[in-house]
């Protein structure tokens, strides 16, 4: 046999050009196609990040942690970590475990469920500005709610639901609910049917279910979901403007930063406070993760 | 209509779709729909109270208004240049669909298609953007335009909110390309048909109700965005969202009627972008940011 | 059309390594035009990495392919003019079956006439008239291979490649379809390459045989000298000599080996070189005749008697433990006490230490 441009006898390979031992391991020229968008992100997403870190690190004052200092000194300032966190943390869980009922009767095929997820989309869609301009009115002095109450002589003096705490908590609630609900719903949906109807054949009544298969394999789900919705009401910031008192009792961190970045041109502290903002959800965000993995240890089974 | 003691469910139970279920009390049952009925209520109710308001002359502590008029859309419409506004809207909203459609889809196809070191990082970095809630990333990121001088323009505004919509057109095309079966395109391969031929006569067919479907949840998205938009706009290119806010923030030297008639004709722009969106789309993919899986 | 015929299509020590791993290595073969080829092996033997090296989808590691005088190794799929047919059809879904058929042709810039009569023959050839504007989603498993079919010979390329075309139909079907497939070639003499782990198979359509095991090649030969002189134990276990049975070795002379074990001598052809103390005598179970003549005779007691219609398959203990297979016509049950014999030529001795095929063993 005889080959002219062929391998020479003897020699045990061919030596492999880069291009092949880089499609090996699966990187050819399709990757190009992903330039964009990581470069993009990476202009766009990543970078700001860092400038904004290390920007954080340099305030006017000199001190590379005189804007951390000064944020944890100032009472103002650090006390809307907890303003935020009490209302992120009660709006996150009232959202989630609110869910679970209602979802747990509304999984499975039913007439309606399409029509409710249709409608439950709406709120999320129309926003946190127009909910929050919603309520000014239906919850305000003169609105309906208060007309209702004092009506049927529940009240005597309108209650003040807006223009404070209240007020941000309803926001949260309305537009946080249909998201959690929707997660928890498609969460317990994957969990296979039968093995409720096994526990149900070996005697198992419906609070029995629910406690000992459908919740414990829910868990994993629901901490997915809270971590998801607390970081939506943790972020809160128009309707903590709106609906809600901003210069006092739901002044939230997002309105600190922002008001350091765009109303006092402070960048520095800005950055600051974001990533303040960052670190506590994160911070959060790992110990609920973590509490979820110490009571599950192995296989969470019926992921349907 | 319900039985009370009713054993465990059977299987016949799963066959047909029910409206009342079978099942032990339905006292529960009563107080789960009480409250989605409540829920509902409340949400109808508050827009409601916003359409009425815009229609009503005055209304102060009643059921109803006084008397009704329309005369304040016109002033709302001259008061705040809708005609501008739904005009920037627009163009936002599109500009972002077709760039973020643009950059999304090949790198959707590039990540469904191959596996390389480094895929789980790019993967988190395409995550990102919509895990963090906008206003965490946004401030750093307003910084940034500011600084290069884009913020407040109509470009900076794109460019802003294009940073969550293009992993989320990424996200929603990845499973719309593992659907296709690779072989199909080594199949048009041996046929004959160059790189361009299999992308126009092939992917381009298969991938049209993917792509479709992440246009609408985009366009859907970038139009109810606020934070990003709020940070990065300026006078002439604020969305017709925050112009709302600022109407209702800023305090009234204006009739409320005209903020209302302003949020009725948002609400309204909304609602017909969600009836569109849903012929193409199940109401799951417009909320779930990540795929629930 | 202008004729694609070749004379001669060369594989040169084709290889292919995925990382540090050889999924084949150094496969010569040279193919005549018209000829109708198997790469036979269980899965991982490199079959089809032959396959998709030849069709241009998997770059080569080592070695080149040369179209008569033509190398081709560096060209991509598109510019090679071969045909493919898959094992899961990978038919295009948004196309109907006409279209699918004529896609080469279009790929081709064939005039609409010309295009129009070839796909309306081949769809003849296949039997497909009536499907024409149906959707693949629309068509039974049997249609849509026949639609792949259609697809990858239109445009009569000079060389057909077939990744397990009927591994994904049912058994009477993929029978059925064998015989078409043999049909086609038959008539129109289109070079074919067909990847295949059934040995029935290959033996029913090929010309010659390639086969494979773990990238490297054990055997090339026509069916005829692959069924009756397996070059090594890896082949005979995978061509039907169901029974590897061990024995220490006796003598060996001039290509007859003798071979004993407790209370059974046998003597049969050796094949390789057989010097080790031990060696393994492959044996057909249709080759054993029960209450048959000397030499070669084994008495066994039966476990396991299978009805298989005119003839039992009957696994039964020899007396040093062992399982031993055979066909017989004669009705046995489980306990019952047999003397089997086979003939010398029908006994292949390989070197015991020569590695197993993947079946060897199970039952």
């Amino acid at each position: 046999m005889t080959s002219s441009a062929g391998v020479a006898p003897g020699v045990p390979k061919a030596k492999r050009s880069l291009g092949h031992r880089l499609a090996d391991r699966g990187m050819d020229r399709m990757l190009l196609l992903l330039v964009p968008g990581v470069l993009f992100l990476g202009l766009l997403f990543v970078y700001p990040f860092l400038y904004g870190l290390q920007l954080s690190f340099l305030p006017s004052s000199g001190d590379p942690l005189g804007n951390y200092k000064t944020f944890f000194g100032d009472s103002y300032l650090r006390d809307t970590i907890w303003t935020t966190l009490t209302l992120g943390v009660p709006a996150a869980l009232f959202n989630v475990l609110v869910s679970v009922p209602i979802a747990y009767r509304m999984r499975g095929r039913f007439r309606f469920k399409r029509t409710i997820t249709t409608l439950l989309v709406v709120p999320i869609a129309l926003g946190t500005v127009l909910t929050a301009d919603g309520l000014i009115q239906l919850v305000g002095p003169s609105g309906w709610l208060n007309k209702l109450l004092r009506d049927f002589g529940l009240v005597d003096q309108p209650l003040i639901l807006i223009h404070n705490y209240w007020g941000v908590l309803f926001s949260l609630i309305i537009t946080g609910f249909p998201f959690a609900f929707l997660l928890v719903l498609s969460y317990l949906s994957g969990i296979d049917p039968n093995l409720e109807r096994a526990a149900s054949v070996m005697g198992a009544g419906w609070w029995e279910r629910f406690r000992r298969i459908t919740f414990p394999l829910l868990v994993p789900g629901l901490a997915i979901t809270f971590c998801l919705s607390f970081v939506l009401a943790f972020s809160v910031f128009p309707s903590a403007n709106l609906v809600g008192d901003p210069a006092g009792s739901t002044r939230v961190i997002s309105i600190a930063a922002y008001h350091a970045a765009f109303e006092q041109f402070d960048y520095s502290m800005g950055s600051a406070i974001s990533m303040i903002m960052g670190a506590i959800m994160l911070g959060i965000i790992a110990l609920v993760l973590g509490w979820r993995s110490t009571m599950f240890r192995g296989a969470t089974g019926g992921k349907g | 209509m319900t039985a009370a003691n009713v054993p465990a469910p059977t299987m016949d139970q799963q066959r047909k779709p029910r409206f009342w279920r079978r099942r032990g009390s339905s006292f529960g049952g009563l107080i789960v729909w009480g409250l989605v009925g409540l829920f509902f209520l409340f949400v109808f109710a508050l827009i409601a109270t916003v359409v009425l308001d815009s229609f009503a002359t005055t209304w102060f502590g009643s059921w109803l208004p006084d008397a009704f008029t329309s005369h304040w859309y016109g002033d709302a419409w001259a008061e705040f240049n809708l005609t501008d506004v739904l005009f920037v809207t627009a163009q936002v909203a599109i500009s972002v669909v077709i760039i973020s459609a643009l950059i999304g889809v090949p790198a959707a196809y590039a990540l469904a298609r191959r596996n390389f070191p480094g895929k789980r990082v790019i993967t988190v970095l395409f995550l990102l953007p919509i895990l963090i809630p906008p206003i965490t990333y946004g401030i750093p990121l307003a910084t940034v335009l500011y600084k290069v001088h884009l913020a407040g323009s109509l470009e900076g505004v794109i460019l802003a909110n294009l940073v969550p919509t293009v992993p989320f057109v990424v996200l929603v095309m990845i499973p719309f390309i593992e659907q296709i079966d690779p072989k199909v395109e080594a199949a048009a391969r041996m046929c004959g048909a160059s790189t361009l031929t299999i992308f126009l006569r092939i992917l381009g067919p298969l991938l049209v109700p993917g792509i479709l479907a992440a246009s609408i949840l985009v366009l859907v998205r970038t139009v109810g965005m606020f934070e990003l938009t709020f940070l990065t706009s300026g006078p002439t290119s604020s969305t017709i969202v925050v112009v709302l806010y600022s109407a209702v923030f800023g305090a009234g030297i204006r009739a409320p009627q005209e903020v209302d008639a302003m949020a009725v004709v948002y609400t309204a722009s909304m609602l017909v972008l969600l009836v569109v969106a849903l012929r193409f789309v199940n109401p799951t993919q417009l909320v779930t940011r990540v795929s629930s899986d | 059309m202008r004729d694609q015929r070749f004379s001669e299509l060369r594989l040169d020590r084709i290889g292919r390594n995925f990382g540090e791993q050889a999924a084949l290595s150094e496969l010569s073969l040279t193919i005549r035009g018209g000829e109708f080829i198997a790469l036979l092996g269980p899965s991982g033997c490199g079959k089809s990495t032959a396959l998709n090296c030849l069709a241009g989808l998997l770059p080569l590691s080592s070695g080149s392919i040369w179209l008569d005088d033509k190398k081709i190794d560096e060209l991509p799929p598109e510019r090679r003019g071969f045909g493919m047919v898959f094992q899961n059809y990978a038919l295009f879904p948004h196309m109907t079956v006409r279209d699918n058929v004529a896609f080469g042709l279009r790929m081709r810039k064939t005039p609409k006439a010309a295009m129009n009569s070839r796909v309306d023959e081949v769809m003849r050839l296949v039997r497909l008239e009536d499907q024409a504007k149906k959707l693949p989603s629309q068509l039974s498993g049997g249609q849509q291979q026949r639609v792949a079919i259609a697809r990858a010979i239109v445009y009569e390329p000079p060389l057909v490649l077939m990744d397990e075309p009927l591994s994904n139909l049912d058994a009477q079907l993929r029978l059925a379809m064998r015989t078409e497939i043999r049909h086609l070639h038959q008539s129109l003499q289109l070079t074919t390459i067909y990847v295949t782990h059934d040995q029935e198979e290959s033996l029913s359509m090929a010309d010659r045989l390639v086969v494979l095991r773990d990238g490297v090649v054990q055997q090339i030969g026509t069916p005829d000298e692959v069924y009756d002189h397996p070059t090594n134990r890896y082949v005979a276990g995978f061509m039907g000599y169901r029974n590897m049975l061990s024995f220490d070795v006796e003598s060996v002379v001039a290509g007859r080996a003798a071979l004993a074990g407790e209370g059974v001598r046998l003597s049969g052809r050796t094949f390789g070189t057989v010097n080790t103390k031990r060696a393994i005598a492959a044996i057909r179970p249709e080759d054993f005749v029960v209450d048959g003549p000397p030499p070669n005779r084994i008495e066994v007691s039966v476990e396991v008697a299978e009805y298989h219609g005119r003839e039992m398959l009957v696994e039964a203990r020899m007396p040093n433990g062992d399982a031993i297979y055979f066909r017989t016509e004669k009705r046995l049950a489980p306990g019952d006490k047999a003397t089997v014999s086979v003939p010398p030529e029908r006994v292949l001795i390989y070197a015991a230490d020569e590695p197993a095929a993947p079946q060897e063993g199970a039952v």
